[in-house]
C-alpha cells in the first residue's frame, strides 16, 4: 500500500510547521526524511501517523483519503527517537501490547512476539522490564513492538540517535533487512546525511518546513535539485562560493579560475554559486581539473585517518576532507587542491544547472 | 604514612557536620533517651528506673487510644490526599497562562503557617458565625464540632485536606509533566485507552515523585500538632488527640518527664519503622 501526500500543509498558530508538499512514499525500500532538526521531520511523520491533522491537504493511504481517518484506525507503527515502552510491563507484555488492543488469539500473540524476538535477539531478555535493559534492548523492545504489530506503515524517528555509536552501526545494518519483504512502508527520519546513505532506498531532503527534493537516495545525494538540497545532504557542510562565468573560464578570484568544461558551456556569462563537498578539496593536488587556492586555517580536526580542516577563502569558511593525517598550523596560511570536475553550479533561484 | 596524614586532614572538614549533627539531632536525643530511663524531681537529681517508663506507656489505654486516633486519622487523610492530589495533577492544563494560574493557587494553602490555618478553620466552622458551620446547620444538619466527636474529626480532616493535597498535587504533577510526548503518541498509536495510559503509563512514571508524596504526607500527618491543637486542643474529651498532642499533654501538661521521655522514643521509632515499611513496599520493583 503506498502512503501519499496530497498538497499537505501543517500551521500550528502563526508557524509554519511544514509548507504546501507533495510526495508519494515507495515501498521498495526506505524512505528516509533527511534534515536538521527543527527541519519538520517529526511534524511530517505526525501528519502521516494520523496523530496531526494537516491544516491543508489530504492523505492517502492504499488508494483510500485517510485525512480524517484517527491514528488508532489506521495500522501504524512508530518508533521514537526516546526509548519509549510500557515502564511496568515485561519485554514480551510491551511487544505484546498492541496486540492484545486488536484482540489477538493467545497462539497468535506468542508466535508473532516468539517471531520478532528471535529476529531482535530478544529472547533471553522476554521477562525483563525495560529498566533493567540497556539502551539498545530498550529500542530494540520498542522496534519489536512495531514489527509484531505488522502494520503498513512503520515510521522511525531518529530511533538511532540515542544509542551509542557501536549499536548504531549494529542496528543500521539490521533495519533494513528486517522490514525487507513486510510489505509496508517504511519511513525513517534522521539528521545525519551518512546514516541516508547507508540506510539506501529513496530520500527526502528537508529544510525549515520544506521537502526540497525526493528520490533515489543516492540520486539525491549525486544531483542535488538545488543548492539546499546539497547543504542538506552534505556533513561536513558543502563548501560554496560565487564565481563569475566568462571568456570560457569560471573565475573565483584574480588568482583563481579554471575552464568551463561539458553543459557548462550552455551557461550564459554571469554570476554563479559554485558548490563544492569537502572530499573534494584536499591538501594534496588532485589527479585531474586541478586548481590550487589559498587559504588561512582556522580549526583542524584531525581523527584517527581522515584530516578534516576548516579554512577561510576570501570571508567563506571552507572545509578540506581528506585521508591521512595531514599537519596545519592554525592562523597560517595554506594551500588546497579543488577537483573542479566535481563542481556542482547554482543560478539565481539555487537551482542546479550544471554540473 | 603519606596517606594517613591526608586521612586525619580530612577529618577537619567533617568537623562541622559532626558539631551540626550533634547539636541538632544527637544531643538532644541523647537527653530525651536520658529521661526515659530515669526519674526526676528537679534538682538535677536523678534516680535510674531501667525501662519501667517504657512498660507503662506500652501498658497504657491511653496510649494505646492516641495511637488508635492517630492511625485513623493519617490513613484516612492519605486514602482522600493521594488520590485527590493526583486526580487534581491530571486535570491541570499542560501549558498556556492556565499553568502558572493553578500552580500559584495550589501552593497557596502550603504558604499559610500552620497555627493560622488552625485559626482560620476554627473561626470557619464555628456554627454560630463560621461561614462552614452556618452553611452546614443551614442544610438542616446539626454541626458543632466544638461539642460532637464526629463533626470534630470531619472539620480536622477536611482542614488537612485543604492544607496539604495541594503538596500531593505539586509533586504529582511534576511527575506527569516529566512524561515525555512521545509516551502518549505511542499509546495513541497503540490504541490504549485513557484509562490504560493513566494504567500503564501514568502512574508507573509517577511512582517516585508518589512515592515521596506519600512519604512526606504520611510523617507530616503523623507528627500533626499545630493545626488540630488550634482547631479543637484535642477535644471535644478527647476525641481528636492524636499522639504528639497527647505527648505535650504528659510532658507539659502533667509534667510527667520520665513516661513523656519514653514516649517520644517509642513515637519516634514508630514513625521511623513506618516509613522504612513504606518505602520498602514502594520500591520492591526498583531494587531488584
Amino acid at each position: 500500500m503506498t502512503l501519499e501526500l496530497r498538497h499537505v500543509s501543517k500551521r500550528v498558530g502563526a508557524e509554519m510547521y511544514i509548507y504546501e508538499s507533495s510526495l508519494e512514499f515507495r515501498e521498495d525500500g526506505f524512505n528516509i526524511l533527511l534534515g536538521t532538526t527543527l527541519a519538520g521531520k517529526t511534524s511530517l511523520m505526525q501528519l502521516m501517523a494520523g496523530l496531526e491533522r494537516p491544516t491543508s491537504g489530504e492523505i492517502w493511504f492504499g488508494g483510500k483519503n485517510v485525512t480524517g481517518v484517527s491514528v488508532q484506525k489506521r495500522n501504524v507503527s512508530m518508533v521514537h527517537q526516546q526509548f519509549i515502552n510500557y515502564p511496568n510491563f515485561s519485554v514480551f507484555e510491551n511487544i505484546a501490547s498492541p496486540l492484545r488492543v486488536a484482540r489477538l488469539a493467545r497462539a497468535e500473540i506468542d508466535r508473532r512476539v516468539g517471531e520478532v524476538s528471535e529476529m531482535l535477539r530478544l529472547t533471553p531478555m522476554l521477562d525483563r522490564r525495560p529498566s533493567e535493559l540497556s539502551g539498545g534492548q530498550q529500542q530494540r523492545t520498542a522496534l519489536a513492538r512495531a514489527l509484531a504489530k505488522d502494520s503498513d506503515l512503520v515510521l522511525l524517528d531518529e530511533p538511532l540517535a540515542n544509542l551509542d555509536y557501536k549499536l548504531r552501526e549494529e542496528l543500521r545494518d539490521e533495519l533494513p533487512r528486517l522490514f525487507r519483504d513486510r510489505g509496508c512502508t517504511v519511513v525513517y527520519a534522521t539528521s545525519e546525511p551518512t546514516e541516508a546513505l547507508l540506510l539506501g532506498g529513496y530520500t527526502a531532503t528537508m529544510h525549515e518546513g520544506r521537502i526540497t527534493q525526493f528520490g533515489e537516495t543516492a540520486t539525491v545525494y549525486r544531483q542535488p535539485a538545488d543548492l539546499l538540497s546539497a547543504q542538506v545532504f552534505s556533513d561536513p557542510p558543502i563548501n560554496t562560493a560565487t564565481v563569475t562565468k566568462q571568456n570560457g573560464r569560471f573565475v573565483l578570484s584574480e588568482a583563481v579560475s579554471w575552464p568551463v568544461s561539458g553543459n557548462q558551456e550552455a551557461l550564459r556569462d554571469g554570476r554563479y554559486a559554485v558548490a563544492i563537498r569537502p572530499h573534494h578539496v584536499t591538501p594534496f593536488a588532485q589527479e585531474k581539473n586541478d586548481v590550487r587556492i589559498e587559504g588561512r586555517v582556522l580549526v583542524t580536526e584531525l581523527s584517527g585517518s581522515e584530516s578534516v580542516v576548516h579554512f577561510d577563502l576570501g570571508g567563506q569558511t571552507w572545509i578540506s576532507q581528506s585521508h591521512g593525517i595531514h599537519a596545519f598550523e592554525v592562523g597560517a596560511s595554506a594551500s588546497f587542491h579543488v577537483d573542479t570536475g566535481q563542481c556542482m553550479y547554482f543560478g539565481d533561484d539555487n537551482e542546479l544547472l550544471a554540473a | 604514612m603519606a596517606t594517613k596524614t591526608q586521612n586525619s586532614r580530612a577529618w577537619l572538614f567533617v568537623l562541622p557536620v559532626v558539631v551540626l549533627v550533634a547539636f541538632n539531632a544527637l544531643i538532644p536525643l541523647m537527653t530525651v533517651v536520658n529521661y526515659s530511663v530515669q526519674e526526676t524531681f528537679g534538682d538535677n537529681v536523678f534516680f535510674w528506673e531501667g525501662v519501667k517508663w517504657f512498660e507503662q506507656v506500652l501498658h497504657s489505654e491511653r496510649f494505646h487510644a492516641s495511637l488508635l486516633r492517630q492511625l485513623m486519622f493519617t490513613s484516612i487523610i492519605l486514602m482522600i490526599e493521594v488520590p485527590l492530589g493526583v486526580a487534581i495533577a491530571l486535570s491541570m492544563p499542560k501549558k498556556g497562562i492556565g499553568v502558572s494560574v493553578c500552580l500559584v493557587l495550589m501552593a497557596l494553602p502550603l504558604l499559610i503557617p500552620w497555627n493560622v490555618v488552625g485559626a482560620m478553620w476554627n473561626i470557619f466552622a464555628l456554627p454560630d458565625i463560621g461561614l462552614l458551620g452556618r452553611m452546614i446547620n443551614g442544610l438542616g444538619i446539626d454541626y458543632n464540632f466544638t461539642q460532637q466527636p464526629g463533626a470534630a474529626w470531619f472539620t480536622t480532616i477536611l482542614m488537612d485536606v485543604w492544607h496539604w493535597t495541594s503538596l500531593v498535587v505539586l509533586l504529582a504533577y511534576a511527575g506527569l509533566r516529566s512524561i515525555p510526548d512521545a509516551y502518549y503518541q505511542a499509546a495513541k498509536i497503540d490504541g490504549a485507552t485513557p484509562w490504560a495510559v493513566f494504567r500503564f503509563i501514568q502512574l508507573p512514571k509517577m511512582k517516585r515523585v508518589l512515592t515521596i508524596a506519600i512519604l512526606l504526607r504520611f510523617m507530616d500527618s503523623f507528627m500533626i500538632y499545630t493545626e488540630p491543637f488550634v482547631l479543637t486542643g484535642g477535644g471535644p474529651g478527647n476525641t481528636t488527640t492524636f499522639l504528639s498532642i497527647d505527648l505535650v499533654k504528659i510532658a507539659l501538661g502533667q509534667f510527667d518527664l520520665g513516661p513523656a521521655a519514653a514516649m517520644s522514643l517509642i513515637y519516634f521509632l514508630i514513625v521511623l519503622l513506618l516509613c522504612w515499611v513504606f518505602y520498602t513496599l514502594m520500591m520492591r520493583h526498583e531494587a531488584q
